[in-house]
């Protein structure tokens, strides 16, 4: 219903994006060798004449990131510029020491690291692909602190430890047609980033996003600062509204810059086109032009994993896997490999199992992880555990519903004998147990069993009486069984 | 002979045999400053305590039998625009006043922690190294020795005039247009500019980066020879650094060059070269053929272009390399504290920048802008391709260009402050040679009727210092007149 709502609410909608990723794997920052692991420093600690832009300091770079970015360009099946060089970006701000920021650029001259490239989204099942413009290297001002909203804060603290840290830009076209899509787009794109292995979009500030939209026939407006791939679909959406509510009021849109206020929520002005910055792009001539040849990038790509699109598809086949479910599967890399770890471990494994094994990883667990917010390599939860648990369910020695209640504990990385000899919670399939469970239920439920003699339904509230008298640990096969026997011999049901 | 009246390469044998201790020379140096710097201004700031100190130490070592380095505690003059780590570097300029750089640059590193130089003080220049006559220091002019009513050129006058007066053996300077040969011809000494990658450029405060390149100035092509040995080769932290071999300058001084060709551009003896320069220059080429070169003419047919193609590049990137002074993080700043962000910083910059360097950071933005940027950047960079062509080919038919360093001698002081473009155009004969990347020395080859000396410049192929160097030595060898140290004395016209 949502879908369909929300579809014809944006029909005339127009998105581009422009993602920017530190490259949190590379251990130094992009033209000095400072350590790039800033988080959680004091401020203003990992700096050197080179990323606080000193009189007489040089850029150089860092051979890294430029195999990094080659790994983001392939697995986006974007195109290699085979030689490029840094420009200059300039404008003032107190978070740009030197005054100009070094970047790439794809005009005056100047070739982005890649061109072109895209990613396929889904949208109400139906599959898109959304293209690149490119993508390129630049790198990362300093971090402003301000204290509470930009707007109110009385003052800004600068703190340069994020100053020449390692930014990728990717540059989408403007085919994204509603916030949907561009979460469904950042989803996607985090996927291949993980699986990329340059960064870890978990850290705070790894992933930041500007976005252009408008609405057809009308003004862009572009959006920075949205600090957050979460962030992106709540900023689309308020920007989106403002839009509409000021064309409604008959106003005319104007091509303006605007910044995502992340704790009040909204959109705010800053510039309007007539005091939009000139940047002065010009190249930077302090470093040598890149040369990417043909043997490195095939290099690289040898390196490169299985990426999640073509995962998918060997799931769907190995395992018997619907595309639903490997897709679900393939998006966070550790999921998937978990997944992987664990199912092959048990070579009686089939089908069945392979679906079991996907449900709790994609229902319970994933579910736990969210609520902890952590990601699985974060927990003690082992492939292993899973596949007891399974193994467990199918021999009968646990229900499924009691299995659920083992999640937390096998996320800390207990073993399930462990468990279930805490927990006292093996499963009862003692049938004079049963029996005597049975006889108290119907002894105490005469009207539910007088029900059973129209409604053969009914039975099933008599079983889970038992269940709940045994605390969940009665077999629910033999229960049933004895209790249709136990109803039959007292002429309740024929 | 009083100790300064000696070569870097003669104090060093002194010191090396023990005649003279390390700190008898420095001591000896700053008495000779003392007496000279009130009339000539070369330096911005001395360190006379840290120099002796320094010496001291390196005599320690030195009776101990410890190596010292190869330069044996030899003093110099630093231009303000090279990074020395605690100690002042403000480039000329009022907005660096009171910054200590936390590092070395480079060549600091390889000439004084490594060879164990001493820096006696850092030499004047126009600030930002903007400027042909360090009139446009914001600690006030320096004045040429030759004549102290007239420039010493620029930008690195000081580190030309500290020399040329004996305040300083040698020194170094940088050199964008010009900047290192101009005060080597105006005070009469040798200058080097090195090709364009050969010394690192790491903690040299960016003019124009894609010109800037460290040079020394000595009194003779000896002494000049011993520090390009030394400040040469690739470095790890400039990019643009090259990672080919660094000859052995000194050994190949003496090589001849009667196999040589010279080639003499007609376009460089053209209008505006005064007449008694074109006569010493013409009078070295005959010398140098009397060694046995051969000399034939070349043809530069778009030097014309050479200046306006020169400043459109070097104040593009000036406006850009001199964003980053706002005085927020280090510098000083303008007293008035009131407005926003961008008010301060705008305030700051236009009570603390000279006239020069705001003009240049103005006409750079300019013609960095949205709609004007092909119309002059990119033209500049293609014009700059066909002056790197024109030195190709002629470079492909002789061993070495020659030809004057500057049009004429040194001008008198306040000449041209209000005619910057008349200024502009005294590079006219150097720039080019930044333009393409080259290396080109400059040595004295006489002196006109008013006594001031003309440089004699010599332009080899990349990497050929070696070749240029030769020729050099052989010529200051032939024209003997290297010894003479500059009288300090007016003019008198
Ligand atoms: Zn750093």
């Amino acid at each position: 219903m949502e879908g369909i709502r929300v579809s014809s609410n944006y029909e005339d909608v127009i998105i581009g994006l422009e993602v920017h990723i530190q490259l949190t794997n590379l251990k130094t920052k992009l033209f000095c060798s400072c350590n790039a692991d800033y988080r959680g420093s004091e401020p203003n600690s990992h700096n050197c004449p080179i990323c606080l832009g000193l009189p007489g300091s040089l850029p150089v770079i860092n051979e890294r990131a430029i195999e990094f970015a080659t790994r983001l360009a392939l697995a986006l099946d974007s195109k290699i510029n085979d030689s490029m060089f840094f420009f200059r970006k300039n404008y003032f701000y107190v978070d740009l020491p030197k005054g100009f920021q070094i970047s790439q650029y794809n005009k005056a001259g100047g070739r982005a690291f890649a061109d072109r490239g895209n990613i396929t989204v889904k949208i109400n099942g139906n599959k898109k692909e959304i293209r690149l413009n490119r993508i390129h290297l630049e790198e990362d001002p300093a971090r402003l602190v301000h204290k509470g909203s930009i707007a109110t804060s009385p003052y800004t603290l600068v703190d340069y430890n994020r100053s020449g840290v390692c930014l990728i830009e990717i540059v989408s076209e403007p085919v994204i047609r509603s916030p949907e899509e561009a979460r469904e787009f950042l989803k996607q794109l985090r996927s291949i980033v993980q699986y990329t292995r340059i960064s870890n979009l978990d850290l705070t500030g790894a992933a930041r996003v500007d976005a252009n939209i408008s609405i057809k026939g009308h003004e862009r407006s572009e959006v920075k600062n949205i600090s957050s791939f979460k962030e992106v679909e709540r900023a689309l959406k308020w920007e989106i509204q403002r839009q509409r509510n000021l064309l409604k009021r008959g106003k005319k849109l104007t091509q303006e810059t605007r910044h995502w206020d992340d704790k009040r929520r909204i959109t705010i002005s800053l510039r309007t086109k007539e005091f939009e910055e000139d940047y002065r792009y010009f190249p930077e001539q302090d470093l040598v032009p890149i040369v990417i040849d043909k043997n490195f990038i095939q290099q690289v790509k040898d390196k490169l994993p299985e990426m999640p699109n073509e995962r998918s598809i060997r799931l769907q086949r190995d395992y018997n896997l619907s595309e639903f479910d490997s897709e679900n599967l393939v998006l966070d890399k550790d999921i998937a490999d978990f997944y992987e770890d664990g199912v092959n471990s048990v070579p009686s494994f089939g089908p069945n199992e392979y679906k079991q094994f996907c449900n709790w990883l994609m229902n319970d667990i994933s579910r736990h992880l969210n609520e902890q917010n952590k990601t699985i390599p974060e927990t003690k939860v082992q492939p292993k555990l899973v596949v007891d648990l399974i193994k467990h369910i199918n021999e009968g020695k646990i229900t499924t519903k009691i299995a659920k209640t083992f999640i937390s504990e096998m996320m800390n990385g207990s073993s399930i004998s462990k468990i279930i000899e805490k927990k006292g919670k093996k499963r009862i399939s003692n049938e004079e147990i049963i029996e005597g469970n049975c006889k108290e239920v119907i002894k105490e439920n005469p009207k539910i069993v007088e029900d059973c003699r129209k409604n053969p339904k009914a039975i099933e509230a008599l079983i889970g009486r038992v269940m709940g008298k045994t605390k969940g640990q009665a077999d629910p096969e033999i229960t049933r069984r004895i209790m249709f026997k136990m109803l039959k011999q007292i002429g309740i049901i024929i | 002979m009083k100790l300064y009246e000696y070569m870097a390469y003669e104090l060093i044998e002194k010191i090396k045999s023990k005649e003279i201790t390390i700190e008898e020379l420095i001591y000896q140096i700053y008495e000779r400053i003392e007496k000279t710097e009130d009339k000539l201004h070369s330096f911005i700031h001395l360190s006379k305590e840290k120099a002796l100190n320094k010496a001291k130490q390196l005599d320690e070592k030195l009776n101990k039998g410890k190596p010292v380095g190869r330069l044996y505690g030899l003093p110099m003059g630093i231009k303000d625009l090279i990074c020395i780590k605690d100690s002042p570097t403000t480039c000329g300029s009022k907005i660096l006043e009171g910054y200590y750089p936390p590092y070395n640059a480079t060549v600091i590193n390889r000439l004084i922690e490594k060879e164990g130089a001493i820096c006696v003080g850092r030499t004047n220049m126009d600030e930002f190294a903007m400027g042909s006559s360090t009139e446009n220091s914001c600690y006030g002019p320096t004045y040429n020795p030759w004549d102290l009513e007239r420039v010493p050129g620029g930008s690195s006058g000081g580190s030309g005039s500290c020399v040329a007066s004996g305040q300083t053996p040698v020194s170094l300077g940088s050199d964008t247009g010009g900047s290192i040969r101009c005060p080597a011809s105006y005070c009469g000494v040798v200058g080097l500019k090195p090709t364009y990658g050969r010394v690192s450029r790491y903690g040299l405060v960016s003019y124009a980066n894609s010109l800037d390149q460290i040079g020394p100035i000595s009194r003779c092509v000896y002494d000049t020879a011993i520090l390009l040995e030394i400040i040469a080769g690739y470095d790890r932290l400039d990019s643009t650094t090259v990672d080919i071999k660094v000859d052995k300058y000194t050994e190949e001084l003496q090589n001849p060059i009667s196999k040589m060709t010279l080639g003499v551009p007609k376009e460089f003896f053209g209008e505006g070269l005064e007449k008694e320069v074109k006569n010493k220059v013409k009078g070295a080429i005959n010398k140098l053929n009397s060694l046995g070169a051969e000399t034939i003419e070349v043809s530069f047919p778009h030097l014309e272009y050479a200046i306006p193609t020169y400043y459109l590049i070097a104040m593009s990137e000036a406006s850009s390399n001199l964003a980053r002074y706002d005085g927020l993080r280090y510098g000083s700043m303008s007293g008035d504290l009131s407005g926003d962000l961008y008010e301060v910083f705008s305030r700051t910059r236009s009570e603390r920048f000279g006239s020069e360097v705001r003009r240049r950071i103005i006409l750079g933005s300019y013609t960095l802008s949205a709609g004007y940027y092909d119309m002059f950047y990119i033209k500049a960079l293609k014009v700059r391709t066909l002056i790197k062509n024109d030195f190709q080919n002629a470079l492909n038919q002789c061993d070495a260009i020659v030809c004057p360093t500057m049009p004429t001698t040194a001008f008198k002081i306040g000449e041209f402050v209000d005619d910057p473009l008349q200024m502009y155009f005294m590079d006219i004969l150097t720039c080019p040679v930044n333009l393409a990347g080259l290396p080109a020395l400059s040595i004295p080859c006489g002196f006109d009727t008013k006594d001031l000396p003309i440089g004699f410049q010599i332009i080899g192929n990349y990497f050929s210092e070696k070749i240029i160097l030769n020729i050099g030595y052989l010529l200051e060898k032939e024209l003997n007149i290297f010894r003479k140290l500059a009288p300090i004395k007016d003019g008198g016209n």
